[in-house]
Parts: C-alpha cells; structure tokens; sequence
C-alpha cells in the first residue's frame, strides 16, 4: 500500500498552457458568467479543430492520435481558467453509451460528428414531476411508422441551449412496469416541435426546461433496445466520471480562507489567522477536504482497476457535496460582514468567490445523485439494510457489461 | 498509488483481526475493567514483537512500518483489546531513536519493560493522565527541553476510575529513578516524532473500533421489530449509519495515509497523525452515539456491548487534549510547515 500521487498531467502541462494561450480568450469565463451557459462553443471548434475531443477514441470513430493525456491537460488548465465544459462532459456520456449498446450505423452516424464538434448533446431524464425517482417518467414516444414521436417536457436540460441533440428518457410502453417501458432516444433541438426556456439558478448556471410536441425522429434515433431504456441509461451512468478530465471539484476552501486570513487584520491588529474560531473551522475544513479527496482517490482507484463498483461513488459524491456545503457556509461566516460581497462589488474578499461558491454549492447535494438517494444506496448495498422505499423492483437488474 | 495492501500486510490484517477477535471477546474486555489491562493478552502482544515492529531489525525489532502497526492498531481496536500496544509502540520507537544503547531501551525492544509516553509536558514535577501510566515499567517524558524516563516504583499503580476504563496514571519525575535521554530541540522534536505515531495509531485504533460499533448497529437494527416492520428498513435509521458507513472509509483511509507517510518520510506526516486522529474520534464517537441510539433503552444497559465502545469511542483521544484546540493549531502547521513541531498546541 502507498499514497503517492503523481501528477499524471505534468509531462502535458507546459503543452496545455500553451495551448491555452494561444487559443483561449479570457473574455469566455466572463461570458460563462454573465450568460450562464456552461459552453462555449468557440472554444468547443477550436478543440475539435485540433483534435482534443476525438483523443483515445477509436479511429474508425473518428478518433485522433492526439494524445490522450495532453487532451485531458488542456481540459484542465481550461478549468484553472474558469472555463466549464458541462455540454461536453454530457455528450461524452453519450458517446460512451452508443459505443457500448448502438448498431454500427449509429455508431458511425454519431461519433465522428461529435468528435468533429459538430454535435452536442444535452441530458433529457429529469421531469416536472420526477428527479430522483427518475423512472417514473412521463415523456413518450409513441411507434410512427419507421420512427417515434416524442411527447412530454424535460426539465434541468442543462446545455440544451447550445446543444444540437438531447438524449431523452421516453416511455415507449406505456403498459409495462415502471422500469421496463422505457427507451432512450437522441431528439434534435432544431425541430419545430422542440422548445427551450431558460431557468435561471441560484449559483449563476442557466438551465433549462425542455418541451416536446410531436418530435419525429427515426428509428435510428433510438439508442438501444426498445424498452430497455433503464438498462442503457445505467451504461451511462457509469461514464459520468471524468470524461471531460479533472474538472477540480476538489476542495481548496481551506487553502483559500487560511490565504484570505493570513492577510487580513482585526481592528488591533492581529491576524485574522490567530483567532482561535477561526482557525479552529478551517483545522476542521482541511481535515475534511482531505477525506473528501481520499475518498475520490479511493473511487479513481477502484475504478481504474475494473471490476463491479461498490459504494466508493455514492460515498465519495455524498461526503463531498454535504462537506462542501458546511465549509463554504462556514466560510461566509468567517468572512463576517465582507462575507455578504458578490463578485464586482468593490472590496469583495477574494473577488467575491466565496459568496459565489456558497449559493452554487446548494446544488451539489441535489445534482447525480440527491443525498438521500445516495444514503438509500448506501444503507441497502453496502450495510444489506432492507429497501425502504415503496417500489416495485425492476425484472431486470443487470448492469452494464 | 495503490491503495491494495501487500500479501504479508494482508497476512498480518487477518492474522492478529482473528488472534484479537478470539483473546478479546468483549467477556475479557469486561473482565479487565477497571484498570483496562489484561496481563496475559500483554504478555503474548510482546511474543507476537508488536510494540517493537517499527524498530529496525539490527536493534532487535520487527523493522517494519508505522503501517503495520495501524494494521495492528486497527484490529485492536475493533476488539477493544485491553493492552497499551499503541502506548509502548509510540516509546519504543522513540527510546530506540534517542537512546538506542541504554538498557531500558533493551528492555523495551525485547519485551521484559513496558514503556510509555506521557503526551504533555511535565508540569509541577509530574506528567498527569499518562495513558498507560498505571502498568507501565518506564515513563518517557518532556521536562523543559529534556527527555526523561523515570521507573516509577509501583507498578501496577490502583485503577483510576475513569471513562474508558483505562489504565491511565500520573507520573512524577522524582518517584523513582529517573534518567535524561537527550536535552534541547533534538529531545523536544523526538518527543513530538512521538507523540504523532501515538496519534496517528490511536486514529487508527479507532477506525477499528468504530468499524465493530456500526456492525453492532447494523446486527441490532437487523433483528429489532417495531410498528411491525424491523427497524432497519426505516430511513431515519438507515441514512444515519449510511452517513456512519461514510466516514469510516474517509477515517480509515487518512489513518492509513497518516501511517505511510511517516514511512515514506513525507514532511506532512506529523500533521495527517493529527488530522487522522482527530477525523476518526469524531467518526467513533458519532458511529458508537449513533448505534447505541438505535439500540434503544439496551443500549443504556450494561449488559449490551455497545457500552463498552461508546465509552470508549470518547476515552481513546482524550488524553491528548480538547479535540477543538487541535483543530485550532492545524492551520499554522498546514500553511507555515516552517515552524517547528512542538507537542503543545
């Protein structure tokens, strides 16, 4: 057993930088900002120009020989920049899912096109009336000669404005149970029937609902078996980890307040630092991010390896987002009244980042898994507790391969 | 990184989790009590060369790591074994480091002395609450800037009443005889070397014990019935020991880390002792609270084991201090790793 963590990207770095140098402009965050739409798709073209969505894929799918670890470089040092890839990060999910359960023709149909940038596809599970309970969906698609016309609304279509597909969640069989009528299928948003309007979020991100009426898509479209949408979108899920690189959901608030109070002053002039309350919530911030970050070494690890995947995710994502959201509340605190400034007001502790992260980190809890749900997972697979929610069983538990 | 332990820290995980689960069923941590010290069990401890695991082998000892003593420390903590292994391992290692000729050292590597570490500095002519202190044949402590071991004269001293039935003791440095070992910054830094291996088995210890506290939980759970249904399958019960189940990983891998990097010689090792120790009190105190909830008016009882390790779960770390003062001292370490180590926060 060792705990030594090499920077698998260093080799890449120098690279990255200037990658980002010569192509990133440093308007994008900003623009990320104030729209709220976590793409941009500039900067999407120039990494497709230059093959850094294709790297590692196949090359009869478009793949480049671009390699694979400088690619996830750039994608990093895009992120240190400020730069969110949510659109991609969904379409590389997609990806992966065709690769595993799409005909060849699909395959060769959508693949290539991606990795060009040329399509970008948003996630259609989440409805009005079902987040977690994400089976009991009410969209349709009904059999229409050679395809299917899709019926219904999607809600948190995060990146559908900028998206040229969503992957949507449809009952195909409306007479079998919950989880065995179910279907993926890939909609196009430049349909007439297709409607996005915006939901505008506590932490600045602009999502979206999503409307549906009388979308007509090709049998093609259908990802997947017919009814075994619930199957295909746990293929899915296993590819929700890491796809567009690090994108540091690892925790810095301690080094940042311990930066923030090393500098700042009380009015007799001590340090903010040696105030015991202080330094006491930070001690408890840094012990607590390092468990967070331990626990995704530990999910990495067993992930990389293969293999069934036990509870690591739902623990790592569970500690991390609760214990995120206590040290940012804490942070706020610590700042006292300055804890109120937003980015752009004069005088804002650290640019305002610390009032910014506390209302987005509202969302952590909530988004890929609810806490609650994750507790449940926890509590049933790991602890062998009985199920307590009243649900009837899917028939077919098999996950992907 | 690989997270997998080897095939021989494997072999010695299965091997002393079985020899603690069968020497320390909860009938001989009961038995114990009191003082907290179970003769016998101590005496094949120091066969078996557990104290001495991390001494090289050239001076007698097992020439290991701090690792596998966590390895040891967690199993004994799941049995809640009464014996100072955690004590003696955090002297032996620093006698050994300090006064490898002296014949207490000797005696520590071999077995025939049981050393321990008093945590804080003498004051007032004696070093109070020393874990250990009641059964131990040598007490290693800071005086000013010396290191000293004193024999008491007594030993074993009368059980003080305390929380975790421990054999806690208080030790003065002009009771018996007594020796310098080293002065200056050399002996105050050696002491504090000490005092991080103490911390970072102690974690470890109650990783273990937490670990065996959310099983009983989960047992109890399993086979108590109420409104009809048993009380597991409620979700104010289940999210709890989920939340339980968490932390433990969290707790388990930082101590692990907290012990490799010791070995690997990483300068933050002192510090993840510290933060190990204090992550895992707070996750085994939570688990043994949480699990003795579920057990309703027996976890009350004496007769439940839960008891043993809620006392516990809040005894182990104490002698180390206010975990919130801790807490307190860990920015400067983190972010000015210049300044010295010093036991004291």
């Amino acid at each position: 057993m060792d705990f030594w963590e090499s920077d698998e990207l260093a080799e890449h770095r120098a690279a990255a930088r200037d990658w980002v140098a010569a192509n990133v402009r440093p308007e994008w965050a900003e623009e990320q900002r104030r729209s709220g739409c976590h793409q941009t798709m500039e900067l999407h073209a120039l990494m497709a120009r230059d093959g850094l969505l294709a790297a590692g894929w196949p090359r009869e799918y478009g793949g480049s020989t671009v390699d694979p670890g400088y690619a996830r470089a750039v994608f990093d040092e895009c992120s240190r920049a400020g730069l969110h890839f949510d659109g991609w990060a969904t379409t590389a999910m997609v990806l992966h899912t065709i690769r595993h359960v799409g005909t060849e023709e699909q395959k060769r149909r959508y693949l290539p096109a991606a990795l060009r940038g040329e399509i970008l596809i948003a996630l259609g599970y989440s409805e009005p009336d079902s987040g977690s309970d994400v089976a009991a969906a009410k969209t349709t698609a009904v059999r229409d000669g050679d395809g299917w016309v899709v019926d219904g609304q999607k809600m948190f279509t995060s990146t559908a404005q900028v998206c040229s597909h969503v992957f949507v969640l449809a009952r195909t069989n409306p007479d079998a149970p919950k989880h065995e009528g179910l279907s993926l299928l890939l909609v196009p948003t430049d349909d007439p029937g297709f409607e996005c309007r915006p939901i505008h979020t506590l932490g600045g991100q602009v999502t979206n609902a999503t409307f549906y009426s009388g979308v007509r898509v090709p049998d093609t479209a259908l990802i997947g078996e017919v009814d075994d949408g619930w199957n295909v979108m746990r293929v899915a899920l296993v590819y929700e980890r890491g796809v567009a690189g690090p994108t540091s959901v690892d925790g810095t608030v301690a080094d940042d307040l311990a930066a923030w109070a090393r500098g700042a002053r009380r009015l007799d002039g001590t340090a903010v630092l040696d105030d015991p309350l202080v330094a006491e919530r930070i001690g408890r911030i840094a012990v607590e991010e390092e468990v967070s970050r331990l626990l995704g070494v530990w999910m990495n690890w067993h992930a990389d390896r293969g293999g069934v995947p036990g509870p690591e995710g739902s623990m790592r994502k569970l500690f991390w987002s609760e214990a995120r959201q206590r040290h940012l509340s804490d942070a706020v605190d610590i700042l006292g009244a300055e804890g109120l400034l937003a980015p752009g007001a004069p005088g804002a502790p650290a640019g305002g980042a610390f009032e910014h992260a506390f209302r987005a980190a509202a969302v952590t809890t909530i988004y890929g898994g609810a806490s609650e749900v994750l507790r449940d997972i926890i509590a049933e697979r790991h602890l062998g507790l009985p199920r307590s929610r009243p649900q009837i069983r899917p028939a077919r538990t098999g996950g992907p391969a | 990184m690989n997270l997998a332990f080897t095939d021989d820290q494997e072999a010695l995980r299965k091997s002393l989790r079985e020899f603690f689960e069968s020497e320390s069923p909860p009938e001989a941590v009961r038995a114990a009590e009191p003082l907290g010290f179970d003769e016998r069990l101590w005496h094949k401890v120091v066969e078996m060369g557990l104290p001495a695991i991390p001494v090289p082998a050239e001076r007698g000892g097992g020439g290991a790591g701090l690792l596998e003593l966590a390895i040891a420390a967690e199993c004994l903590g799941r049995s809640l074994a009464p014996v100072p292994l955690i004590e003696a391992a955090a002297a032996t290692t620093l006698l050994a480091d300090v006064a490898p000729d002296h014949p207490w050292t000797a005696g520590a590597v071999e077995g025939g002395l049981l050393p321990t570490l008093a945590l804080h500095s003498v004051t007032d002519g004696a070093a109070r609450l020393v874990p250990a202190g009641a059964v131990a044949d040598v007490v290693v402590a800071l005086h000013g800037d010396a290191l000293v071991a004193v024999r008491p004269p007594e030993r074993p001293a009368a059980a003080v009443p305390n929380l975790g039935s421990m054999p806690v003791g208080d030790c003065a440095v002009d009771a018996g005889e007594t020796v310098v070992l080293a002065e200056g910054p050399d002996a105050v830094a050696a002491h504090a070397d000490a005092l991080r291996i103490w911390e970072a088995l102690t974690g470890a210890a109650l990783v273990g014990l937490a670990c065996r506290a959310l099983e009983l939980g989960v047992e109890y759970v399993l086979e108590r019935r109420a409104f009809g249904i048993l009380i597991g399958g409620f979700q104010t019960v289940q999210h709890r020991l989920a939340d339980n189940a968490t932390a433990i990983e969290g707790a388990r891998l930082l101590a692990r880390k907290a012990a490799w990097a010791r070995d690997a010689g990483q300068p933050a090792a002192g510090t993840l002792a510290t933060m190990a120790l204090l992550f895992a009190s707070e996750t085994a105190f939570t688990t043994a609270s949480d699990s003795l909830q579920m057990h309703g008016g027996y976890g009350y009882t004496l007769e439940y084991d839960i008891q043993l390790y809620f006392r516990r779960a809040k005894a182990w770390p104490l002698p180390a201090g206010d975990r919130r003062a801790a807490y307190a001292g860990l920015p400067r370490r983190l972010f000015e790793p210049a300044l010295p180590d010093t036991a004291e926060e």
